[in-house]
């Protein structure tokens, strides 16, 4: 993983900005998933599969490569649609999203996109997957070659299994493996710390013997050096906490825990397409 | 008499026979998968001995991953360390898993599919003193719906032994169904066990069978006693059977099935296990669909355990020697 410079952060935010508008359009062509959480987590996608992961979209089963596990599968809208920008299936498929055929299931399933980790949708149980790649790679002395990521949703933490994963982690001291929570506050009955208070989601962590590192995770810089930082560690597992706004880049959807499960319709599409176009106002439109 | 072409238990009908326990064999058999491939590891759930995996732990520590109290944890992370290659076996008792983590079997390995193998030790009401709370009685239901999903609940330790290798090599998710109690020895390592296939165990001396009694489990052996005093009794009491050994529910021998009934045209289902859902209706599926003929299903009729002896409760829920007979009578007026 190379320094990240001013001018590739900048080809960063407009990859993010295109996989917005691909996240939009497909889901307003789909008739239903999930908006906000894809939005929150462009950023992080983006990053991952532009300069952070070890991966080849044209040899997709390299044994070398790096695992990343989405156990939020609801999210997948932004996984397809970065996946597509990285070259690993032809954009024009993305509309094809939740349709009867479609390699773009619902939730995401490996029978259909073999090159998937996982399948996923059921929460909780990503991470669990996760750390026994990174119990394989102890046996086989792989876990110094590459690093297993998890990407998961901080409601999926009210479920059990993720703490057992946890546990298991922190005891088996599993180094190559790196866990992004989304710590976007919202799950769909409202706001996590509502529903089932997760805070202090930090101390949790390190009380079940991870390294834990918070960030924004919509600022490139910071979220990049928190992960050299986790790879860097060497006797434990590292969570990283990555603060995002849930339907990040869409003001009317920011914040907004309805957003959570729901798609735009036509004119709420076409006004998050202009915002993202204009970059919430900043430049003019070529569409307008 | 005993079929001859699969070299049985020559003592099977002795006072003596020798008797093991059923998840031995798995123990016994793991140890042995092991040596075999490299890329068998065996997680489990806080119970190493009990599940017999206490012999692989010993011989393959670093291959060996205890997970705690956690069956959700247990199964996903199978899961995890298949996508990267590895056969895992998982075992706990059957009532946790796959009584606890159906979910996320379904998920992560069956719609993954992912080659784990969890085993479901402990199962049926022979667990006995524990109580209903640990008498898993509707895990085959549980596990044959799941797509994917390969299901075995082997006669006797040493068919367990040879199913426990047998999966192995599938490249396929699979349920290995086994009992805690000693079970008598029905078979010889001579048998022939293929997976998917099943083989009649008993069948007349001379003459056409009127009865076929299909088994699963460890109840083969009660099953064989009814069919041998069935045969010995004097005309006109006397019904001759087959009785077939259908340890592999899933993949399920249609051709076989089909075959006993036509023979037969009477069923008899025989199975530690709800009536509901288990190795008797997939029978009745295969028959309704292909050779409709009467059927009676021995097990254990929509009610919950208890505790008491393994003996015991086999009789008080209808699953002895007695219910078996009482079964193949019943099912023989009914013969058109």
């Amino acid at each position: 993983m190379a320094f990240l410079s001013d001018k590739k952060i900048k080809e960063l935010e407009i990859t993010a900005n295109d996989i917005r508008k691909s996240i939009i359009e497909m889901l307003v062509e789909a008739g239903s998933g999930h908006t906000a959480g894809p939005l929150g987590m462009a950023d992080i996608f983006t990053l991952f599969y532009f300069h952070i992961l070890k991966h080849d979209p044209k040899n997709p089963f390299w044994e070398e490569r790096d695992r990343l596990v989405l156990s939020n599968g609801h999210i997948c809208p932004v996984f397809y649609a970065t996946m597509a920008y990285a070259g690993y299936f032809p954009k024009e498929e993305l509309k094809t999203l939740r349709k009867l055929g479609t390699r773009l299931q619902g939730h995401p399933h490996r029978e259909y996109m073999p090159w998937l980790e996982n399948s996923s949708g059921p929460l909780g149980a990503g991470l669990s997957q996760a750390v026994g790649m990174a119990l394989a790679d102890k046996i086989d002395k792989k876990d110094k070659d590459r690093f297993i990521y998890c990407f998961m949703s901080d409601g999926e933490l009210d479920e059990g299994n993720s703490w057992e994963a946890i546990m298991l982690a922190g005891k088996n001291k599993v180094r190559n493996l790196i866990a992004v929570v989304d710590r976007n506050n919202i799950q769909i009955d409202g706001f996590t710390e509502d529903i089932i208070p997760l805070e202090p989601l930090a101390d949790k962590w390190r009380a079940f013997n991870w390294h834990v590192i918070e960030v924004s995770g919509h600022d490139f810089m910071a979220l990049n050096e928190a992960v050299v930082e986790a790879q860097a560690v060497y006797e434990k597992p590292t969570v990283i906490i990555a603060h995002t706004i849930p339907g990040k880049g869409v003001h009317e959807f920011e914040r907004d825990f309805r957003w959570h499960g729901k798609p735009p319709n036509k004119e709420e599409a076409k006004m998050a397409l202009n915002e993202l176009r204009t970059l919430g106002g900043k430049i003019k439109s070529e569409h307008q | 008499m005993l079929n001859p072409d699969l070299k049985l238990n020559p003592k099977i009908f002795n006072d003596d026979v020798a008797q093991a326990p059923i998840r031995k064999g798995f123990g016994e058999g793991l140890v042995l998968a092991g040596d075999q491939d490299k890329n068998v590891v065996a997680l489990c759930a806080d119970l190493t001995e009990s599940t017999q995996m206490i012999f692989f732990k010993e011989k393959f520590p670093e291959r060996f991953v205890e997970i705690g109290v956690a069956e959700q944890n247990l199964v996903t992370v199978a899961s995890g360390m298949a996508a990267m290659g590895k056969i895992p076996f998982c075992s706990s008792y059957a009532m946790f898993s796959p009584g606890r983590n159906w979910e996320q079997i379904r998920t992560t390995i069956a719609y993954n599919d992912r080659p784990v193998k969890i085993i479901g030790s402990h199962a049926g009401i022979s667990v006995g003193p524990d109580g209903g709370t640990h008498q898993a009685l509707e895990d085959i239901a549980l596990m044959r719906v799941v797509p994917n999903m390969e299901v075995i609940s082997p006669c006797d330790s040493i068919e367990a032994k040879k199913a426990t290798q047998a999966i192995t090599k599938t490249g396929k998710p699979a349920y290995l169904r086994l009992a805690r109690e000693k079970t008598p020895i029905v078979t010889t390592e001579e048998t022939p066990f293929t997976l998917g296939k099943a083989e009649v165990y008993w069948m007349p001396d001379v003459g056409i069978p009127q009865v076929g009694i299909i088994v699963t489990g460890g109840l083969m052996h009660r099953a064989l006693l009814a069919a041998k005093e069935l045969q010995d009794q004097e005309e006109p009491q006397r019904i001759k059977t087959k009785v077939m050994n259908l340890s592999c529910i899933k993949p399920i021998d249609v051709k076989a099935i089909v075959a006993l009934a036509k023979e037969c045209k009477a069923i008899v289902t025989v199975e530690e296990h709800q009536v509901a859902g288990g190795m008797g209706s997939v029978v009745a599926e295969v028959l309704s669909q292909n050779f409709p003929v009467p059927m009676e299903f021995v097990g254990v009729q929509d009610k919950f355990g208890q505790s008491g002896t393994p003996d015991e409760l086999i009789e008080h829920y209808g699953m002895g020697k007695n219910s078996i007979k009482e079964a193949v009578r019943k099912v023989l007026k009914r013969k058109i």
